[in-house]
């Protein structure tokens, strides 16, 4: 299998310190890879290195079977589409986008033909006089992308680019991202700290965390199966609670709660469990099995539609505890003060070393 | 509210109009009539324009406008060439935390007065300056060679009077310049050379337009710089000025003088913007 990148122990180290600890990993063609981590996490400096901003400490970065090291930016097969998209003020949309075709000396036909192919598959027909100024920030966005991928580049890379715009036009940009990324059957290799973003968009992603990488998977699998305590609790929210293993599977959290656990790790002593809100089952029937059941107190109804939760703490102690509410009125009784019953899946109940 | 930020605005504008009516226009109407009254043979002062068909026919006078007018265009270029690598180093390549100290390092010499500042360089370059000096305790040469009054010696004089009036403008419009245009346009497939041509002189235009106005026009009408450093030799413009003022008390021949030096700033300039197309309110903003 021949992978679009692939990239071996890579590392990067600055004077004070390291921001790239080895990492490994490739690529498939026509894929959208995602790399996920708080800020911080190095993910900028590794997509710099595969940009060609920074040359890496050691490592290898293979895109097409060729070697990088040493190859300058303007001469990777590579495009970034940064972080405050960099369109140039002092040209118009025409003339950003034919700025990369006219440094390949393609003739002036050829140029004009593809600015104006790529204007239309970017849904901005017309807009090639445009000034940079003039554009919505929806559309300096598709403009940036469209600059980048009109020099058909083996790979695409991306820098939170949807982090400047508001939450309403970045639900639309997720999408249209995602289906930009169909349409073109290029690589793209997108770079963010919005769980929600990776989530959405990629076919895998890779969740990063002080300069290495804890988890390469689908987003559903990421979700689903974390493989390790910071994977359970940057993706998705989940319910943290300190432990103590008593026998086997069984822990006993710092609020005194016994609870029947799914290890996921070698547990020694301390471990931490992690549950998601959602996995919570509200007034289980007594017949269900393999459950932890345990009363909740109400303490307050946290309305946010179909995201409503319910923040609780576990009857008798100050443990609290995040519950989905579904918003189908089966449940619209519940009032704050209430004590309910509660039970929760022992697979849902992951468990992981300190 | 409306009529009080009206009342508010005169009042801000009041000062600019006065300075401007009282020091600029009223002196330059007086010096236009100046310029166009004439003693003739009988010694009576009429209204005409033999001040300025003097300059024409007079070859000295024409050969110094065109030479000063060159030479300030010449001086303009020279210290855009000279101050720009020094605003990118500032600004692009330490490390941001020294920027402002480095700028002040570069207006430090310009606490003192050009006088001064020009004098250092005469200490330097006369005769029995510190670098003949030196060449002669070093055995290169034997007697002293004069270094000043010269065309060399004065541009680099005017040169280093005005570099601060360009390299301000120009730190100040590198500085707002985004790192991230250099790089998305190396990630393009840019070479050096064209991010120099295509991307950091077109986002630089209008500082460098601004400095360049002011550095020309200072250029232009400097008289000390051109007398201390070019001497006898320099046939500055503004020494014809002076001459006709001060040596011959030809008022009216200097007058005219005056007002064609403004002619020629004023068209210069103009020129420079067409040429440029840039304008001069987004220049000077």
């Amino acid at each position: 299998m021949e992978y679009v990148l692939n990239v071996q122990n890579l590392e990067k180290h600055f004077a004070d310190h390291s921001a790239v600890n080895g990492i490994d990993f490739f690529v498939e063609e026509g894929k959208f890879f995602s790399i996920l981590g708080p800020s911080g996490c190095g993910k900028t400096t590794l997509l710099r290195m595969i940009a060609g901003f920074l040359e890496p400490t050691s490592g290898s970065i293979k895109i097409r079977e060729e070697e990088m090291i040493g190859i300058a930016p303007n001469n990777r097969p590579v495009n970034l589409v940064f972080q405050n998209l960099a369109l140039f003020p002092m040209m118009n949309v025409e003339e950003n986008i034919a700025f990369g075709l006219k440094r390949k000396n393609l003739s002036q036909d050829v140029i004009d033909k593809k600015v104006k192919d790529i204007l239309e598959k970017v849904h901005l027909k017309g807009y090639g006089k445009k000034e940079v100024s003039q554009l919505s920030g929806g559309q300096k966005q598709r403009i940036a992308i469209a600059r980048s991928l009109v020099l058909e580049p083996s790979i695409l890379l991306l820098d939170e680019p949807l982090g400047a715009l508001d939450l309403k036009l970045r639900e639309t940009m997720k999408i249209e991202l995602k289906k930009l990324q169909a349409q073109f059957g290029t690589t793209f290799i997108y770079i963010t700290h919005d769980q929600s973003e990776a989530l959405v968009m990629s076919d895998k992603v890779a969740v990063m965390n002080n300069g290495q990488f804890e988890q390469i998977d689908t987003p559903k699998n990421l979700y689903a199966n974390p493989k390790t305590s910071f994977v359970a609790g940057f993706v998705g929210e989940s319910n943290m609670f300190e432990a103590k293993l008593k026998d086997d599977d069984m822990v006993i959290t710092d609020a005194g709660i016994s609870l029947k656990v799914n290890p996921i790790d070698k547990i020694k002593k301390k471990c931490k469990v992690y549950i998601r809100p959602e996995s919570i089952i509200l007034m289980p029937d007594d017949d269900l099995e393999g459950l932890n059941r345990f009363n909740l107190t109400v303490k307050t109804i946290l309305f946010d539609g179909s995201n409503t939760k319910l923040l609780t703490t576990i009857e008798n102690t100050e443990q609290e505890m995040m519950v989905s509410l579904p918003q189908n009125r089966q449940f619209a009784h519940i009032k704050d003060g209430d004590v309910i019953p509660v039970g929760v899946d022992v697979n849902d109940c992951k468990c992981y070393k300190k | 509210m409306k009529s009080y930020s009206k009342l508010s605005f005169y009042v801000f504008l009041l000062p600019i109009i006065l300075w401007l009516v009282l020091l600029i226009i009223i002196p330059q109407i007086e010096l236009l009539i100046m310029s166009l009254r004439f003693e003739n043979d009988m010694g009576d002062m009429v209204w005409s324009f033999e001040n300025y068909k003097e300059f024409f026919s007079n070859d000295i006078y024409w050969y110094t406008f065109v030479r000063t007018a060159m030479y300030a265009i010449f001086v303009t270029f020279l210290t855009f060439l000279v101050t720009f690598p020094i605003a990118f180093y500032i600004t692009k390549i330490v490390n941001p935390r020294y920027i402002a100290f480095l700028t002040i390092l570069l207006l430090l010499p310009f606490w003192v007065s050009e006088l001064v500042r020009v004098y250092g360089w005469t200490i330097l370059l006369r005769e029995s300056g510190v670098i003949n000096y030196f060449l002669q305790a070093l055995g290169i040469t034997t007697s002293g060679i004069e270094m000043l009054y010269n065309d060399f010696s004065m541009i680099m004089g005017l040169v280093y009077t005005s570099m601060l009036f360009m390299v301000i403008p120009l730190i100040s419009s590198l500085e707002s310049m985004d790192d991230s245009y250099i790089e998305a346009a190396s990630d393009l497939g840019a070479s050096k050379f064209t991010i120099f041509f295509k991307i950091i002189i077109p986002y630089c235009a209008s500082g460098i337009v601004s400095g360049s106005i002011i550095v020309f026009m200072l250029t232009l009408g400097n008289y000390l710089t051109p007398n201390l450093m070019g001497g006898k030799n320099s046939l500055w413009f503004t020494e014809q000025i002076y001459n006709e003022f001060i040596a011959s008390l030809n008022w009216n021949q200097g007058a005219a003088f005056g007002f064609l030096l403004l002619i020629l700033s004023s068209l210069i300039i103009w020129l420079g913007l067409k040429l440029t197309k840039q304008n001069l309110a987004k220049a000077l903003s």
